[in-house]
């Protein structure tokens, strides 16, 4: 579905496309403040993109949480198979020099 | 009628209308077509209510008798209260309640825009608070009105019905009385001819959008103002004055 679509019609295909009535879900990021990065906060169900931006501010910010609010279709996301974890994650577990811990640390240097 | 009075009345206006509409938006509490939108909902009320709070206080300060918030909200009766006749209309379905919320709040920030550019302070700062929060409950009621217009032809027809239905309750925002104009000659307050064209150039935008119009019987209700209501505003206070009614000067 296009986001440039005037949002009538989006119901309106909507209405067409969808033998049960859900309306889409969208993940939901938040920014707690100037920054920081968003993270995930949770989903939301709305008919369409600038609905679904509302839906997370009325949900997720109603406790003064956030700056700044990112949706995204859960659909437009693509995700590591569970199936696949063995394949994409174990070979880094026993790789301990790419961590950054066999370094001397020079005295007077406080952060790093 | 003096400044004061004037104020005081203009206030207390204010306050009906935020509460009324506070109290049938509470209605729905629980009663959401969607979680979301119940989340929306219930935070406009809350909105309402605290602004029917600030304006309340405030007119009792400006009154000096010591009557305060739970005084106007509880112990006052059916003709006491001067809301736009709007506001006291049922819920509805989802679209009467959308429509409902458009038309009025179309007036309200425009109403509270021009009370932040008032000389007496205390209306201006609860006038700049809230006009942040109904900024945001005009976008997203304007958004449901024009998906609701524009979507489906049920909710096409459906929607129109309610602005039908609601459209000779919008008249009575304009009128205006002795108060209106102390409140625009003696405070900087809004001038109603200008608020009009603003309003209708606003709303006539969004109908468009959302492929509505406007019914061609212009004939009007008024009578809020005067404290002639609706046969359904003694419901909605007799619910919500019963625990002050039954139980008076009870608190939590």
């Amino acid at each position: 579905m296009q986001t440039s679509m005037r949002p009538g019609l989006l119901l309106k295909q909507l209405d067409s496309e969808m033998t049960k009535q859900d309306w889409p879900l969208y993940e939901v990021f938040i920014r707690t403040k100037a920054g920081l990065s968003h993270r995930h906060a949770g989903s939301v169900h709305a008919p369409d993109d600038e609905m679904a931006l509302d839906h997370a501010r009325d949900v997720y910010t109603r406790r003064n949480e956030g700056v700044s609010i990112w949706v995204v279709r859960s659909s437009a996301i693509v995700a590591s198979d569970p199936e696949e974890t063995a394949a994409f994650f174990e070979p880094a577990k026993d790789k301990i020099y790419r961590h950054p811990t066999f370094y001397e640390i020079p005295d007077g240097v406080e952060n790093i | 009628m003096s400044k004061e009075e004037a104020l005081y009345r203009y206030v207390l206006r204010l306050g009906d209308n935020a509460l009324v509409l506070a109290q049938r938006l509470i209605e729905l509490v629980a009663h959401g077509p969607e979680l979301e939108e119940e989340m929306a909902n219930a935070n406009f009320a809350l909105d309402y209510l605290g602004q029917a709070r600030m304006f309340y206080s405030y007119a009792g300060e400006v009154e000096g008798e010591g009557r305060g918030e739970d005084y106007f909200a509880f112990m006052r009766g059916e003709r006491e209260f001067a809301n736009f006749l709007l506001l006291e209309q049922p819920n509805g379905h989802f679209g009467d309640t959308i429509a409902r919320s458009v038309l009025f709040e179309n007036y309200y920030l425009l109403q509270l825009e021009a009370l932040t550019r008032c000389i007496d302070s205390r209306l201006a700062e609860i006038a700049a608070r809230s006009v942040k929060e109904i900024r945001y409950h005009q976008r997203h009621d304007s958004q449901w009105l024009v998906r609701l217009g524009d979507g489906t032809p049920e909710s096409h027809e459906r929607i129109q019905q309610s602005i039908n239905d609601l459209w000779p309750f919008t008249g009575e925002m304009f009128l205006g009385d002795e108060v209106d104009t102390v409140i625009r000659e003696k405070y900087n307050g809004p001038d109603l001819g200008v608020l009009k064209t603003a309003w209708e150039l606003r709303t006539l935008g969004t109908l468009k959008e959302a492929t509505l119009h406007v019914p061609d019987d212009q004939w009007m209700h008024s009578g809020g103002r005067e404290g002639r209501h609706t046969e359904h505003f003694g419901p909605l206070i007799a619910e919500m004055q019963y625990m002050q009614r039954s139980y008076p000067g009870l608190n939590w």
